[in-house]
C-alpha cells in the first residue's frame, strides 16, 4: 500500500504536477526516487554482470545479443513494476500461502561388515527391541525422512515427521504439537516426540555425527527413545540456561512396554543447564530419571539345545541419564573451524520376574518364573573436529558395563541354567569408532565411518560404512 | 518427585522476588541492530547482542546462552528474509516465550522496512545459499537503517507505551544526526562512484548499490559456498579484462581466498568491518560508515 502511494507520488514528481507537499514530503519522496533508482541501477548491473559471464561463458556474440535484449527488456520491465518486484516475494497470494515448511532426508549407505548384520546382538543386555542392527551389507538406502512443520494458529506448532522405511511401510517418528503462547517460559508438547531423557535422543539421526547410534542407546533406548505422550518444559528466567522438565507417556518402547492399560504409563524428570564460557565456547549438561513399568516386554533366545526360547519381563525399569556437551569455534564462528565434546552416560535397572517359556522349542521346562534384578550401565565419549571448512573427523567410544544380573530361573535351580540364556551371558561391549565426513553444503553430507563392534561376545564386528545425507527443500533448524 | 515439586516452589518464589529490570528487555540477532536498539532506547532499554562481528550470521547455532535470553526478551530486533533461519525458530519454539513468537509485537524483522536487492528470479538450491526475499545485508545502507530506526522505535514505542514520547525523541535526533551524516558520507565517498571492486559473499550489495561501487565478481562461486580454487583461478582471468581495484571481505570472513587473489591481481585487499564491532573504530553505527568509507577510499586513487 505505502508502495503505491510512492509510486504514484513519484509519478506525481515526475510529470511535475503542481502537488501541494511540503518541502520536507518532497525531499523525502526524492530521497526514495533516488534510493529505488540506485536499486535498479545495481539490478540491471547486475543482469548485466551475469550477461557478461555468460558471454564469456559460451562465446557466442549473437546469442549473447539476443541474451542482452531480453535481459534489457527484462529489467525495464522489473523497473516499471517496481511495486511488484519489491513486494514480489513477501505478497504471496493464494492457497499456497500458507503451505507448512517441507523437508525430505535423502540418506543411505554402502556398508562392509565382517559380521552378519541380520545376526547383530548386544551380549549381556536383554534386547531393546529397536532398531539395533547395522545396515545390511552392500549399497542400501536408508529410512527417508518427510518432515512437515508449520503454525497451527498463533497458540500451537504442528510437526509431523514421517519415516519411509526402505523395505517399505510409512511410520510416524515423530508427530507433535507444542505451544507458542503459554507464558512463564512454559512450553508443552503432546504427541509423539523423541524423549528429552537424553543429548542425542533428541536429534534426527541425519544430524547425528556418526552414522549409527552409540551402544548404550542401543541397549537402553531401543536406538532412539519416542514416546507417545505429552512434555512439559520450563525455562528459568536467567542468563544461564536452566529446564526443567517432565514427560508423561504411555511407556510403549523400551525400557517400557506396552501395557495396554488405562493410566499412566512412563514418568520422566529431566533438567538441563547451558551457557557460554566465552565467545568461543558454549556448553549444556542435563540429568534424567526415567521410570517405565513394563508387563510382558518379551525377547528371544536360544537354549543350550539351539531350541528357541521366549523371554518375558514384567516389573520395573528405572533409568538415570547424565549428558554433557562442549562446542568449541574460533570466536563462536564454527564456519570455518569448530570442535564438539559429546558424552552420556546411562544406567539401568530392572526389576521383576522373568518367564522362560520354550514351548515353541525344546519344551523341556516349557514355562519358568523367576525373579530378575539387573543394574547394567553404559557410557559413550565423543568427539568431532572440523579442521577445514567442510570437512570433519571423529572419534567415539563406546562401553557397557555388565554390572549385576541377578537371574532367580538360574540362582534359584529352578531348571534352565545360565547356558541356556546366552544373550545375558557376563559381558561388557565395547566399540571404537572413526569417522570422516565431507558436507559440500548445509543440505549434503558424504561420511567414511570405520567401527570395531565388540557388542558380540567373541566375535568382532569390523564395519566400514561410506553413508551420505541430503536434504531437500526447506532449511532446517538444527538443535544445538 | 515431592523434593522436586518442594523446589520449583522455592525457585518460583525466589524469581518473583527479583527486582524488575530495565522497563524493555531487547535481544538484537546482530550487532547492527543492537547499536541501533541503543541509539533508539537510551537508558530505557537493556540490550543483549546475540551474535559478535566475527561469526557468520548465516551460520549461528542456538545455543543454550541465546536460548536462556530469548526467554526474557521483550523485543527480539533480527534482520528476516531468512538470514536467521538457521536458529530464530529453535529460540521462538525452545525459550518458552509468547511475545517473540512470529506476527507478535515482540519480534521486529529489519527487511520488510526496505526495498530488498537481489531477489531470485528463481529459487533453486543449486543457486547456492539464497534468500527468496532478496539479499538480507540490508544495514550497509544507511538510508536503509533510516526507515528501519523510523519503525524500530514505533515498535518501542508500543510494547513500552508510557516511554513512547522518550523514544519518538530519541528516534527524531537519531534520525537528524543520521541525515547529515549520510549528506557527509556521500561526499566524502563521491570518488568511490564506479569503483570496481571484488567482493567475498555478497553482504555489502547495499553499500555498493547506495554509492554506486561497481561489482565485479564474488570469491564464493554461489552465495554461501566457500571460494573454490577453480573459481578464483577463473576470477583471476575475468579480472584480467575487466580489472577491479579492491577485493574486499569482512570481518568474519576467512582471509586466505582473498589475499591469493589481491595478490595474483595486484590489487590491495582490504578488511571491511561490515557491522559494528567489525574492526576497532567501527564502534556504533555511525562510526561503521566512517570507517568502511576511510578503508575504501585509498583504494579509490
Amino acid at each position: 500500500m505505502f508502495k503505491r502511494t510512492l509510486i504514484a507520488a513519484a509519478i506525481a514528481v515526475a510529470y511535475a504536477a503542481p502537488a501541494p507537499a511540503q518541502d520536507a514530503e518532497l525531499g523525502r519522496i526524492r530521497d526514495e526516487i533516488r534510493q529505488m533508482k540506485d536499486t535498479y541501477e545495481k539490478r540491471i548491473q547486475d543482469l548485466e554482470k551475469r550477461l557478461s559471464e555468460a558471454e564469456a561463458k559460451a562465446g557466442k556474440a549473437e546469442a549473447a545479443a539476443g541474451n542482452a535484449e531480453s535481459a534489457a527488456s527484462k529489467a525495464e520491465q522489473t523497473a516499471a513494476k517496481a511495486e511488484t518486484a519489491a513486494s514480489s516475494a513477501a505478497n504471496r497470494t493464494g492457497e499456497g500461502a500458507f503451505n507448512p515448511a517441507v523437508s525430505l532426508i535423502l540418506q543411505g549407505a554402502y556398508a562392509n561388515t565382517s559380521q552378519d548384520p541380520n545376526r547383530y546382538r548386544i551380549n549381556g543386555f536383554i534386547p531393546s527391541g529397536g532398531d539395533v542392527n547395522p545396515p545390511k551389507r552392500n549399497f542400501g538406502i536408508a529410512e527417508t525422512e518427510l518432515a512437515i512443520a508449520a503454525n497451527i494458529d498463533h497458540y500451537f506448532r504442528g510437526v509431523a515427521i514421517l519415516s519411509v522405511a526402505p523395505e517399505g511401510g510409512m511410520e510416524a517418528e515423530e508427530a507433535y504439537f507444542q505451544t507458542l503462547a503459554l507464558p512463564a517460559g512454559f512450553g508443552l508438547k503432546g504427541g509423539r516426540f523423541f524423549s528429552s531423557v537424553g543429548y542425542q535422543n533428541e536429534q534426527h539421526q541425519h544430524a547425528w555425527d556418526f552414522q549409527d547410534a552409540p551402544l548404550v542407546y542401543k541397549a537402553f533406548l531401543g536406538n532412539q527413545l519416542k514416546q507417545d505422550g505429552v512434555q512439559l518444559k520450563w525455562v528459568a528466567p536467567t542468563d544461564l540456561l536452566i529446564e526443567l522438565g517432565g514427560e508423561l507417556s504411555a511407556g510403549n518402547n523400551f525400557p517400557g512396554s506396552n501395557r495396554n492399560k488405562n493410566g499412566i504409563g512412563s514418568g520422566m524428570l529431566f533438567a538441563n543447564l547451558g551457557g557460554d564460557i566465552d565467545d568461543s565456547t558454549a556448553w549444556r549438561t542435563g540429568v534424567s530419571l526415567l521410570q517405565a513399568p513394563s508387563n510382558s516386554r518379551s525377547y528371544t533366545d536360544t537354549d543350550v539345545q539351539g531350541g528357541a526360547v521366549t523371554n518375558t519381563f514384567q516389573g520395573n525399569a528405572k533409568l538415570i541419564g547424565l549428558n554433557g556437551v562442549l562446542k568449541w569455534a574460533p570466536n563462536g564462528n564454527p564456519y570455518y573451524n569448530n570442535f564438539k565434546l559429546q558424552g552420556e552416560y546411562f544406567r539401568l535397572k530392572q526389576d521383576g520376574t522373568l518367564t522362560y517359556n520354550d514351548s515353541a522349542g525344546s519344551a523341556v521346562f516349557n514355562s519358568v518364573t523367576g525373579a530378575l534384578q539387573t543394574d547394567q550401565s553404559g557410557y559413550y565419549l565423543q568427539g568431532a573436529w572440523q579442521f577445514y571448512p567442510q570437512w570433519r573427523v571423529g572419534y567415539r567410544y563406546d562401553r557397557l558395563n555388565y554390572g549385576t544380573v541377578n537371574n532367580g530361573i538360574v540362582s534359584g535351580g529352578l531348571g534352565p541354567v545360565a547356558a541356556d540364556f546366552p544373550l545375558l551371558a557376563s559381558y561388557s561391549p565395547t566399540r571404537n569408532t572413526v569417522m570422516l565426513d565431507w558436507s559440500p553444503s548445509e543440505f549434503s553430507r558424504f561420511r567414511l565411518q570405520f567401527a570395531s563392534d565388540k557388542a558380540r561376545l567373541g566375535a568382532t564386528d569390523n564395519q566400514i560404512f561410506l553413508q551420505y545425507i541430503y536434504s531437500l527443500g526447506a532449511h532446517g533448524a538444527h538443535k544445538f | 518427585m515431592k523434593n522436586i515439586l518442594k523446589l520449583l516452589t522455592l525457585l518460583g518464589g525466589w524469581l518473583a522476588m527479583q527486582p524488575a529490570l530495565a522497563a524493555l528487555n531487547v535481544m538484537a540477532c546482530e550487532p547492527e541492530w543492537g547499536a541501533l536498539s541503543r541509539e533508539l532506547g537510551g537508558d530505557k532499554v537493556s540490550i543483549y547482542v546475540a551474535t559478535t562481528a566475527l561469526q557468520d550470521p548465516h551460520h549461528i547455532e542456538a545455543r543454550p546462552s541465546l536460548i536462556a535470553r530469548a526467554r526474557s526478551a521483550d523485543l527480539m530486533v533480527c534482520t528476516g528474509a531468512e538470514l536467521e533461519v538457521g536458529w530464530m525458530p529453535l529460540l521462538q519454539t525452545q525459550s518458552g516465550n509468547p511475545k517473540i513468537q512470529l506476527g507478535q509485537p515482540g519480534y521486529f524483522e529489519a527487511a520488510p522496512n526496505v526495498l530488498m536487492l537481489e531477489i531470485p528470479a528463481r529459487l533453486d538450491r543449486s543457486m547456492g545459499d539464497v534468500h527468496p526475499q532478496g539479499n538480507p545485508h540490508v544495514h550497509m545502507d544507511p538510508r536503509n537503517v533510516a526507515k528501519i530506526a523510523a519503525a524500530l522505535s514505533e515498535r518501542m514505542a508500543v510494547l513500552d507505551p508510557a516511554e513512547a514520547e522518550y523514544y519518538r525523541a530519541r528516534a527524531k535526533s537519531f534520525n537528524e544526526r543520521w541525515q547529515q551524516a549520510i549528506a557527509r558520507w556521500e561526499k566524502e565517498a563521491a570518488p568511490l562512484k564506479g569503483l570496481p571492486l571484488v567482493v567475498y559473499h555478497k553482504d555489502m550489495s547495499y553499500f555498493i548499490a547506495w554509492l554506486g561501487l561497481r561489482e565485479v565478481g564474488s570469491l564464493e562461486p554461489k552465495p554461501g559456498v566457500p571460494p573454490t580454487t577453480s573459481h578464483l583461478s577463473e576470477l583471476l582471468d575475468r579480472l584480467a579484462k575487466t580489472p577491479a581495484k579492491v577485493v574486499i571481505r569482512s570481518a568474519y570472513n576467512d582471509p586466505r581466498a582473498g589475499e591469493w587473489l589481491a595478490e595474483r591481481a595486484k590489487i590491495p585487499s582490504v578488511v571491511v568491518p561490515y557491522t559494528v564491532g567489525g574492526s576497532d573504530q567501527a564502534k556504533d553505527l555511525f562510526s561503521l560508515f566512517d570507517d568502511t568509507i576511510a578503508r575504501l577510499l585509498p583504494t579509490a586513487k
